[in-house]
């Protein structure tokens, strides 16, 4: 390395050529093709009280929309799964389906092979967001006006089915196109394209529902004025802020929150513009870990290590998007904590303690140390409730664990107002469980505003 | 190493293995039955002759298929006619053949109007060739029939005996009657084909049919030029149908005396040991030929060969008839017998479809949860043996059916009795024996 330079981090735009970029960032999973499709639907066996549909959040009745994939039903299988779960396009292409309905699927007791239903459920709904097509409607007018604050999976999914029972609905987004974290977070090749703009607007289209975009709870309106000035109000304002390491050296330049960098990417036109370290390390062992630092390795970082402080049996993200990390070339390294930044004016690398587990189940550092070099570290260590909240209504919010508590039909513990999705306790923090909450609540909400 | 012998012999006429290559188009002409016999069928019935000037087919689609979603061909059907090459072209090229081929069963199908004369002048020209016999096609359910041959014959016993008389009169080789299954009862038209001096019955034809509507013009399909007429029905489906008939025919005993050459639906080596042990003496393939092409010879060789070791077999007519004596009418069913389904847990992958086929339509003996956990269980209680569950269950074996020898059956709260009785004798039936 020429003298002089040494210090400064190698970070730079276009290490690699804009096609290849452009196929590292395709379709991770392609569509089936109508034949793949009808040969994997005559691989379910139409189970009786299906595992798969009751290891859906949404309940989606899978044995139901694979069956009218078989007769070329397609709208009406479209409808079976939109009706329990409007974003079943998004589901189709972000859930962990290996922990969730594929996990169940008996397939994996007769052959170690669950059918397919993501990629099924992407092939029945495909059509519905390319052609347009209208499957719901909504309901006569009740006169009631509902507020959602946060037009992210939670949000949406409330209004719409608000819509569908027949009340109108506000939408307060404080950013300026709706979706959000399947517009501003999801890794780029799980959802191509514009796809998550085309299904927003196509929830959005049943109409009853008034989109606000760049409308900020606590800045543009307050919890107290939507109490008074709507008859409910659902929050599905996810997370929006992350955690700090807590280590020393922390904020010089280099050190990156993760989903800041994954935003910047999703709304990037060029991708290949992004500016890209050569050597990256992550920290965390969630999704948003093994997001940024596949997306890394695809804009051409050369070397990419995610540091987990425990095993991969507790890593958040799964087994599947484990190895889905590793054979794109990132390294994972467990059992090892952060206890430094290293650097002065810019990273120049991370120094880790060996981590292990005492007696106790407890997690302590053995002191034996090591340095990881870096040109950029991405935190990815978990997302916190915003801080728009700490209002004065805000403050009577009952919290658990740093989130909103609700109720199981997702009430809060003000009267009036329901939360659901990534801001509530007790989730897990998925588009999809976003998505029922938002469910959960509307019929909650519509009891409510029926005096019910 | 034992290896059964395959050969066959079937009216005298000799043939390396008991497959032959039913009347239809893959022995429509000397290229294909020559492939056939490379690829080593024991035999072929070449493809229906008729009079000059040859009929003429449609220049547009023959054929209708069911499939399943890999699209496997389940079922199908054609309105394809008998051949519609010159008879001349015909009759050189078996003469050919035959002489290339010694070793392997040749036979002729001929389909010819209900007029003596006009058996006379063919039957010796068709013999002429060098082939081993006849068979003769009263089967075909379209297009022939409307002309008063085909299955306008086969339908009315009285035409089968008169036609079959007058191919006897003049033939000196075998003369097979090939049946056509569009009847009420297949017993009158074999009886009417042996009467008539037949020497066999090969069956089944194929069955009339529909195979759907297009859904986007509201036709039938497949269509000529927006029409449709019914066609053949053939393949896998009806294979319970041809079984049927054959067994019939070889348990009754004014026509267990024909021998009988099965057809239809024959795919695999199991669907050949499906007709023999039914009683029929030889097989002859179509369809299966038709969509997979001539090498599935392979499979029906070497899966009977290795079936007849088996079962200590050491040739093919050993094989033939042995199941016919398990056929017979309902009444004669032992209504002392008593199975109940068992479900092997191990097995079971929890897809719960005999729980909810019992559920719906049997008798709610099969349990969906217990003690709050799925699980799928038989009611004892409530099973009446009815084989509904083993037959959706994905798994195989996973379901059995166990016979009940002792105790008191939990449903009926009665004795398992190792007696038999029938309807014939059962006190509900106002028309029991000695009532
Ligand atoms: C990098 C990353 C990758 C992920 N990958 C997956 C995946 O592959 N599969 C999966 O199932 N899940 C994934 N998730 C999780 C998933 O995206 C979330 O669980 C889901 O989006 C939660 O939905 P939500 O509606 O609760 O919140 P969000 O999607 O976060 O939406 C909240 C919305 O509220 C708005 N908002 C917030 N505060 C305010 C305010 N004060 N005023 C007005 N508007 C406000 C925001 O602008 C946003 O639009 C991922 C998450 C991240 C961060
Ligand atoms: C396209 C086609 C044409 C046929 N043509 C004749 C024929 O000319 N003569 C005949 O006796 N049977 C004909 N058949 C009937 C077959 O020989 C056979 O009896 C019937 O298809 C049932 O057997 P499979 O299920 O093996 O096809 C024809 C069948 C098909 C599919
Ligand atoms: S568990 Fe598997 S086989 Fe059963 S219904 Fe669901 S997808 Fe089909
Ligand atoms: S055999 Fe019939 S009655 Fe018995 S459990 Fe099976 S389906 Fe039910
Ligand atoms: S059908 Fe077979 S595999 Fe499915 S639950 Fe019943 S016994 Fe088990």
């Amino acid at each position: 390395m020429p003298a002089g330079k040494s210090n400064r981090p190698d970070i730079r735009a276009r290490r690699l050529p804009d096609n290849e970029i452009e196929d590292n960032f395709g379709d991770m999973h392609p569509p089936l093709s109508r034949s793949e499709a009808l040969i994997e639907a005559d691989r379910c066996y139409f189970c009786y009280d299906a595992p798969c549909t009751t290891a859906c959040p949404t309940g989606i009745d899978i044995p139901g929309f694979i069956q009218k994939i078989r007769s070329d039903n397609i709208k009406g299988s479209a409808r079976t799964i939109l009706q329990e779960n409007i974003m079943g396009g998004m589901c189709a292409r972000v859930c962990p389906t290996e922990v969730l309905c594929e996990e169940a699927c008996v397939r994996n007791a007769h052959e170690e092979k669950p059918v397919r239903i993501g990629l099924l459920q992407r092939y029945a709904t495909d059509p519905v967001y390319k052609e347009d097509i209208r499957l719901f409607h909504r309901g006569p007018e009740s006169g009631k006006k509902v507020a959602v604050v946060g037009a992210g999976p939670a949000g949406l999914s409330c209004a719409h089915r608000l819509s569908v029972l027949g009340h109108s609905v506000v939408v307060f987004d404080r950013n300026s196109k709706p979706g959000g974290l399947n517009e501003y977070g999801i890794a780029a090749y799980k959802t191509v394209h514009d796809f998550a703009q085309r299904e927003a607007q196509w929830i959005l289209d049943i109409g009853g529902i008034e989109l606000r975009n760049d409308s900020v709870l606590g800045e543009d309106v307050t919890l107290a004025s939507l109490i008074d000035d709507f008859d409910a109000v659902f929050l599905g304002i996810g997370l929006g802020d992350v955690n700090r390491l807590g280590i020393d050296n922390e904020d010089i330049e280099g050190v990156i929150d993760a989903v800041d960098y994954i935003a910047k990417l999703r709304q990037a036109r060029d991708k290949g513009s992004l500016p890209v370290a050569r050597r990256i390390v992550v920290i965390g062992g969630g999704m948003t870990a093994i997001d940024i630092a596949v997306q890394s390795k695809r804009l051409g970082a050369e070397i990419v290590d995610i540091v987990y402080r425990r095993g991969p049996g507790q890593m958040g993200a799964s087994g599947y998007e484990q190895g889905f990390a590793q054979t794109s070339g990132v390294t994972i390294r467990h059992w090892a904590r952060p206890v430094r930044i290293l650097g002065e004016k810019f990273v120049t690398g991370v120094e880790f303690e060996r981590t292990m587990l005492d007696d106790n189940g407890k997690l302590i550092g053995t002191g034996e140390k090591s340095t990881i070099e870096a040109d950029v570290v991405f935190r990815a260590v978990g997302q916190l409730l915003g801080s728009d909240l700490p209002e004065s209504a805000a403050a009577s919010l009952k919290m658990h664990n740093g989130k909103l508590s609700v109720s199981g039909d997702r009430k809060t513990s003000i009267d009036g107002v329901w939360a659901g999705g990534d801001c509530v306790a007790g989730g897990d923090d998925l588009t999809v469980t976003a998505v029922q909450d938002g469910k959960v609540a509307a019929h909650s909400i519509d009891r409510y505003l029926r005096g019910e | 190493m034992n290896m059964a012998d395959l050969s066959s012999e079937f009216l005298g006429i000799r043939s390396p293995n008991p497959f032959w290559l039913a009347s239809a188009p893959p022995t429509d002409k000397a290229y294909n039955v020559n492939r056939a016999f490379e690829a080593g069928w024991g035999g072929a019935v070449w493809k229906t002759l008729g009079e000059d000037p040859p009929i003429v087919n449609v220049s547009g689609p023959r054929y209708g298929a069911i499939h399943s979603n890999e699209r496997r061909v389940i079922g199908f059907n054609n309105i394809e006619l008998i051949t519609d090459r010159p008879l001349k072209v015909n009759l050189d090229e078996i003469r050919t053949i035959k002489k290339d081929w010694p070793d392997r069963a040749l036979l002729v199908s001929v389909m010819l109007p209900m007029n003596e004369a006009v058996w006379k002048k063919y039957v010796p020209m068709i013999e002429d060739t060098g082939a081993d016999g006849i068979e003769l096609n009263f089967g075909c359910p379209h297009g022939m029939s409307e002309r008063g041959m085909g299955a306008a014959v086969g339908q009315v016993p009285d035409y089968i005996r008169m036609a079959t008389e007058w191919c006897r009169k003049f033939a000196k080789k075998p003369v097979i009657v090939k049946l056509t299954p569009n009847v009420t009862n297949v017993l009158p038209p074999a009886k009417a084909a042996w009467e008539g001096g037949a020497d066999a019955v090969s069956l089944i034809n194929t069955i009339n049919s529909i195979m759907r509507v297009n859904y986007e013009t509201l036709t039938m399909y497949p269509t000529t030029d927006g029409m449709g007429s019914h066609g053949g029905y053939c393949g896998p489906a009806v294979k319970p149908i041809a079984l049927h008939m054959v067994a019939e025919i070889a348990r009754n005993r004014e026509t267990a005396m024909i021998p009988i050459s099965g057809i239809g639906g024959i795919t695999d080596w199991r669907d050949a040991v499906d007709f023999l042990a039914l009683g029929a003496s030889n097989v002859q393939v179509c369809t299966a030929a038709m969509v997979y092409g001539f090498r599935i010879i392979d499979d029906l060789t070497a899966g009977l060969s290795d079936f007849l070791d088996r079962k200590n077999m050491r040739s093919v007519s050993e094989l033939v008839g042995k199941a016919v004596q398990s056929v017979t009418d309902w009444q004669y069913l032992n209504l002392n017998y008593v199975e109940k389904a068992v479900i092997n847990q191990d097995l079971c992958i929890q897809c719960g479809r005999c729980h909810i086929v019992c559920e719906d339509a049997s008798h709610q003996a099969i349990t969906s949860t217990v003690n709050g956990e799925r699980h799928f269980e038989v009611i004892d209680a409530e099973c009446v043996g009815c084989n509904l569950c083993v037959s959706v269950c994905p798994v195989d074996n996973c379901i059995t059916m166990e016979q009940m020898t002792n105790g008191v059956d939990p449903r009926t709260g009665r004795a398992v009795s190792s007696k038999k009785a029938d309807w014939t004798t059962h006190p509900n039936n106002p028309m029991r024996k000695g009532s």
